[in-house]
């Protein structure tokens, strides 16, 4: 916030405030691939209570859901799946890759595995490990909060449309 | 068990019969297999475990396609082994005895290629559509016959 007078008012600027507001109610998409879903639902139980960051509200459905956590590796018949459901979160909306194989394939250097979700969609914070332990998607997350807080929008790289992420 | 593989060798001279590693197992000529299922399964073969292949790359013929079945009542297993070959190996489909076998031959087509003649509905099942080459063979490059060049980040 800009400042606080002495009648405890706060003021800021609408995109400040909008930021602040986005960046402590993420609600994350799940996409629980592999087994950096477990390492996921792990942050979001208690003992690590990813609730304590605003971003426990984790949605089956990407039409309530402005954060995409991409856990595990996606492969290619997965990769336009992933494309469609990134398409149909509303704006604003950022994405963390979680674990070695969204970041850049990981140990599966294959025919069948997307070297990297940022081939698909834009990636906004990419968290590393094999799986990341809880405490380093929390720190992705927070990461990510800074990054909403300090920009108030998502950065948004040219893509490829939909149908030619069918091979990507 | 033993009676039904004897009455096998007499309907397929050509079958032979072997018992290595304790599983009876049973070689074919590629165009007897959907006759074979069919007799084994009238004698109460009635599950199809698997349909899957062995690439044996520099042989010829190069392929093993290799089939378990179940015989419930006597609670064995039997393997059969025919042998395809050539620029387009191919064998009989046995869906129409199995239902299993229909995604079961999907997927020894989509993985290594052979094609099941008479198979209702030959498609790949796990790869893309439009992918080329069948990864599981021995000559295919782990990463793909195309392979995206690696991505340059900023």
């Amino acid at each position: 916030m800009a400042g606080v007078d002495d009648r405890s008012i706060l003021f800021s600027t609408a995109r400040r405030l909008s930021a602040w507001a986005r960046s402590n109610s993420l609600w994350p998409a799940q996409f629980g691939l592999a087994c950096c879903a477990i390492e996921m639902m792990a942050t979001a139980a208690s003992r690590f209570d990813l609730a304590r960051f605003g971003a426990e509200v984790m949605r089956a459905s990407p039409r309530q859901a402005d954060v995409m956590i991409v856990a595990g590796r996606v492969c290619q018949k997965m990769a336009p799946v992933l494309r469609e459901l990134y398409d149909q979160m509303p704006e604003p909306k950022w994405v963390i890759a979680m674990g070695a194989c969204a970041s850049c394939g990981g140990v599966f250097g294959n025919y069948a595995v997307v070297q990297g979700v940022d081939r698909v969609v834009p990636v906004d914070v990419y968290v590393p490990g094999c799986p990341p332990t809880p405490e380093g998607l929390i720190e992705g997350v927070m990461q990510l909060q800074k990054k909403i807080r300090a920009g108030g929008r998502p950065t948004m790289p040219a893509m490829p449309p939909a149908a030619e992420v069918a091979r990507a | 068990m033993n009676a039904i593989l004897a009455t096998l060798q007499e309907e397929f001279p050509d079958a032979r019969v072997a018992k290595p590693c304790g599983q009876s197992v049973v070689h074919l000529p590629a165009e007897e297999i959907a006759d074979v299922v069919a007799f084994l399964k009238r004698q109460g073969f009635s599950l199809l475990l698997d349909i899957t292949a062995v690439d044996r790359l520099g042989r010829e013929p190069r392929f093993d396609v290799v089939y378990h079945l179940y015989h419930l009542a006597y609670a064995d297993w039997l393997r059969l082994e025919v042998r395809v070959g050539g620029e387009r190996p191919e064998v009989p489909s046995v869906a129409r005895f199995f239902a299993a076998a229909n995604w079961a031959e999907r997927e020894c087509y989509d993985m290594f290629g052979i094609a099941f003649a008479g198979h209702p509905d030959l498609r790949r099942i796990l790869m893309p559509g439009d992918w080329t080459g069948h990864p599981l063979r021995k000559d295919y490059p782990l990463t793909g016959w195309d392979p995206l060049p690696p991505l340059v980040r900023e």
